[in-house]
C-alpha cells in the first residue's frame, strides 16, 4: 500500500497468514458441517425407516405375535432403568466429585487415597462394558442369587458410569473460580455452606452435562444389561400389580410388577440387539427401526429436559 | 469533599461520639486497641513472605499498608481474618490479637472471626445472584430467615455503602454482576457490612476502578471509619495520604521477605519519614 517500505515482503507475509486463516476457517466449518451432516443422516435414516411404524399405538401398545404390535414393555423398562440408575449414580457421582474437587488432598496419607480413587476411575473406565456385564452376572445374578433383575442392572450400570460421572462432576466443580469460594468464606460461611450455596449452583451447567452423558450411556448400553437385567420381559405390564416387593427370593425371580426392581427388565437397546441377532418375527425390521427412532427421540427429549431442569435448579439454588 | 483534609495537615481529627463532638485527639494517641500483632511471620512452603511484624491498630481508625509489590502487604492483611489458612503450604507464626484475644488459638471459630473481620477484595467479586441475595448472603448463612429482618438489613447495609439510591428499584431482579465496577465494589462492601463486622480489611479495593469510583470508595471509607476499624492495602500513595490515619510502610529484605520499615501518623510518614527507605519510596526513588 505505501511505497516507502518494502511492499513485496509485507504483502507476502500478510497473504500467507490470510491463506492459513482462510484454510483454517474452511477446515473448521467443514468439520462442523460434516459432523452435523452425519448426525442429520442418522436421524433422517431412522425417521424415514420409522415412518408409518412409530405411532402412539406402537409406543404404548403391547407386543403381538400376529401383527406389528407395540413396544411398551421395553419402552417402560428403558425409562425405569434410566431412573433407577440415575437415582444411584448421580448422587454418588456428584458427592464423589465434591470430595475430589473440594476435600481431596494431594499430599500426605490422604494423597494416597486420592491417587487410589483416580487409579480406580481410570481402570474402571477402560474396562469393556461386556466385562462389566459379566462381573454383574457373577456378583448379582449368581453370588447374590438375585437372578436377572433391574436392580442388578442398575448397579452394574452405576459401576460402569460412576467414574465418568465423578470425573465430570469434579471438573464442573473445579471450573468454579476460587474467587467465589474466597468471597463466601471471608463472609464467615462454612466450607459446606460455601459448597452448597455458591459452588454447586455455579457448577450446575457442568453437572448437567455429566448427567446427560451418563444418561446417554444408560440409554444406549446393551452389553452390561444383557447379563444383569436379562432379556425376559412379559408381553404385558399390569401397573396395578405390586408383586415383587416382598424380597421373597424363594418364589423365583419372576416378579411381574412393572414397579419392582427385582424383576428382569429388557430395555430398548437390548431389545434392538435381540431383534437383530435372533429375531425371527415377520415384523422384526419395523420393530427394530421403530425402537431405534424412539430411543433417539428419548435421548433428545432427555437432553433438552435436563438442561431446562438445570436452569431452574440454578435459579432455585442461587435464590435464598 | 471530606477525603482531602488529611494531607498534608497535621493529623488532628475530631472524634465524634453520638452526634456531638466531645474530644479532639491525635490520630495515634493511645486509645482503644483493636488489633495487635506480635512477631508475625508468614511463610509459603518455607519461603518467608512476611518477617516479624509487630504493630498495633487503634479502634475506629484507618491503617494504610503501603510498599512495593511483593512486600507481603496482602499476605499480612490475610493474617487478620486467617485467610492464609486456605492457602496450602502457608504457615503463620507469631500472634494476632483481636480485642486482646489471640485469633490463632485452637478454640477460636474461624467462621465467627471472619464475621467480625470482613474483607473486600481487589477485584470486585459479587456472587452471580441478585443484589438483594448478595447482601443477604452472610446473614442467611448464620440463620437469619425473617423476611422483614433481612429486608431491613439489606437496606441499611446498602445505604451505608452508598449504593441504596442507585439499586433500590431492582434489588431482586438485577444481578450483582450487572452493576458497574464501582457499584460492584460498593455492593461487596455492603455485603460485608451486613455481617455486622468490627474490622474491615480492604486489599487494593479501588485498583480496578476508574478515578470517579475510586473517590467514592475513599469517601465511603472516611464515613465507615466512624464505626469500623479499617485496614487498607494500597499501592496508591495519594490514596493512603487521603484516607488513612496511620500508614505502615513495608519493603523487602535481601531475601525478598517483606518486613515493616516504619509506621506512624500518615501526615508524618508522608512529610517527615524517619527512615531513608520510606523517604526513597515516597519520593518515587524506589518501587
Ligand atoms: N498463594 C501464594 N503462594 C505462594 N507464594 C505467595 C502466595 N501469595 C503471595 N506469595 C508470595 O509472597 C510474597 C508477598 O506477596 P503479597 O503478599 O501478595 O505482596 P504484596 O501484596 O505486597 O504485593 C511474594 O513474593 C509472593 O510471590
Ligand atoms: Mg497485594
Amino acid at each position: 500500500m505505501t511505497a516507502n517500505h518494502s511492499p513485496a515482503s509485507l504483502h507476502r507475509r500478510t497473504s500467507r497468514a490470510i491463506v492459513a486463516d482462510r484454510a483454517a476457517t474452511i477446515v473448521l466449518w467443514g468439520t462442523a458441517a460434516f459432523v452435523l451432516l452425519l448426525l442429520g443422516t442418522i436421524i433422517l435414516h431412522f425417521a424415514l425407516a420409522a415412518w408409518g411404524v412409530v405411532s402412539l399405538g406402537f409406543i404404548f401398545g403391547d407386543p403381538s405375535d400376529t401383527a406389528l404390535g407395540g413396544v411398551f414393555p421395553v419402552f417402560w423398562n428403558s425409562i425405569y432403568m434410566l431412573a433407577l440408575t440415575m437415582l444411584i449414580a448421580v448422587p454418588v457421582g456428584i458427592l464423589g466429585g465434591i470430595y475430589m474437587s473440594e476435600y481431596a488432598r494431594e499430599t500426605g496419607p490422604l494423597g494416597l487415597v486420592t491417587s487410589a480413587i483416580r487409579f480406580a476411575e481410570e481402570a474402571i473406565s477402560s474396562v469393556p462394558s461386556i466385562v462389566v456385564g459379566l462381573f454383574g452376572l457373577i456378583l448379582f445374578v449368581d453370588t447374590f442369587r438375585w437372578g436377572f433383575t433391574a436392580l442388578g442392572g442398575a448397579f452394574a450400570l452405576t459401576l460402569f458410569n460412576l467414574p465418568l460421572m465423578t470425573r465430570l462432576s469434579e471438573q464442573a466443580l473445579r471450573a468454579v473460580p476460587q474467587d467465589e469460594r474466597q468471597a463466601s468464606l471471608a463472609l464467615g460461611a462454612t466450607k459446606w455452606q460455601t459448597i452448597r450455596h455458591v459452588v454447586l449452583p455455579l457448577a450446575i451447567p457442568g453437572l448437567v452435562t455429566g448427567v446427560i452423558l451418563t444418561a446417554g450411556r444408560v440409554f444406549g448400553e446393551a452389553a452390561v444389561l444383557l447379563f444383569t437385567a436379562g432379556i425376559g420381559t412379559p408381553v404385558h405390564y399390569d401397573f396395578a400389580n405390586f408383586n415383587g416387593f416382598g424380597l421373597d427370593f424363594n418364589s423365583g425371580w419372576w416378579h411381574t410388577s412393572p414397579w419392582s426392581p427385582l424383576r428382569p427388565a429388557t430395555t430398548l437397546s437390548v431389545y434392538i440387539w435381540k431383534l437383530n441377532s435372533e429375531g425371527l418375527g415377520a415384523f422384526k425390521n419395523q420393530l427394530a427401526d421403530g425402537s431405534a427412532a424412539i430411543l433417539i427421540g428419548m435421548v433428545l427429549i432427555f437432553n433438552l429436559g435436563a438442561r431446562a431442569v438445570g436452569r431452574v435448579l440454578t435459579r432455585k439454588l442461587t435464590a435464598a | 469533599m471530606p477525603t482531602t483534609a488529611t494531607f498534608p495537615q497535621p493529623v488532628i481529627r475530631r472524634v465524634e461520639v453520638g452526634s456531638s463532638i466531645v474530644a479532639e485527639q491525635a490520630a495515634t494517641a493511645p486509645a482503644d486497641l483493636k488489633i495487635s500483632t506480635e512477631h508475625v511471620s508468614v511463610k509459603y512452603s518455607g519461603k518467608t513472605a512476611v518477617r516479624d511484624v509487630s504493630l498495633e491498630i487503634r479502634e475506629r481508625s484507618i491503617l494504610a499498608l503501603i510498599g512495593p509489590s511483593g512486600s507481603g502487604k496482602s499476605t499480612f492483611l490475610r493474617c487478620f481474618n486467617r485467610m492464609n489458612d486456605l492457602i496450602p503450604g502457608a504457615t503463620v507464626e507469631g500472634e494476632v490479637c483481636l480485642d486482646g484475644e489471640d485469633i490463632g488459638d485452637a478454640g477460636v471459630s474461624v467462621v465467627e472471626l471472619r464475621r467480625r473481620v470482613g474483607m473486600v477484595f481487589q477485584r470486585p467479586n459479587p456472587f452471580p445472584m441478585s443484589i438483594y441475595e448478595n447482601v443477604a448472603y452472610g446473614p442467611r448463612r448464620r440463620g437469619m430467615n425473617s423476611r422483614a429482618q433481612l429486608d431491613e438489613l439489606v437496606e441499611t447495609s446498602l445505604k451505608r455503602a452508598a449504593l441504596w439510591d442507585e439499586v433500590k428499584d431492582d434489588l431482586r431482579r438485577k444481578s450483582g454482576l450487572a452493576l458497574s465496577g464501582g457499584q460492584q465494589q460498593r455492593l461487596c462492601i455492603a455485603r460485608v457490612l451486613a455481617t455486622d463486622p468490627e474490622v474491615i480489611l480492604m486489599d487494593e479495593p479501588a485498583s480496578a476502578l476508574d478515578p470517579v469510583s475510586t473517590l467514592r470508595i475513599e469517601e465511603l471509607m472516611r464515613e465507615l471509619r466512624e464505626n469500623y476499624t479499617i485496614v487498607i492495602v494500597t499501592h496508591n500513595m495519594q490514596q493512603a495520604a487521603r484516607v488513612s490515619d496511620v500508614t505502615a510502610f513495608f519493603t523487602m529484605a535481601e531475601d525478598r521477605a517483606g518486613y515493616l520499615v516504619e509506621m506512624g501518623p500518615t501526615g508524618r510518614i508522608f512529610t517527615r519519614p524517619a527512615e531513608r527507605l520510606t523517604e526513597d519510596y515516597i519520593s518515587g526513588r524506589f518501587g
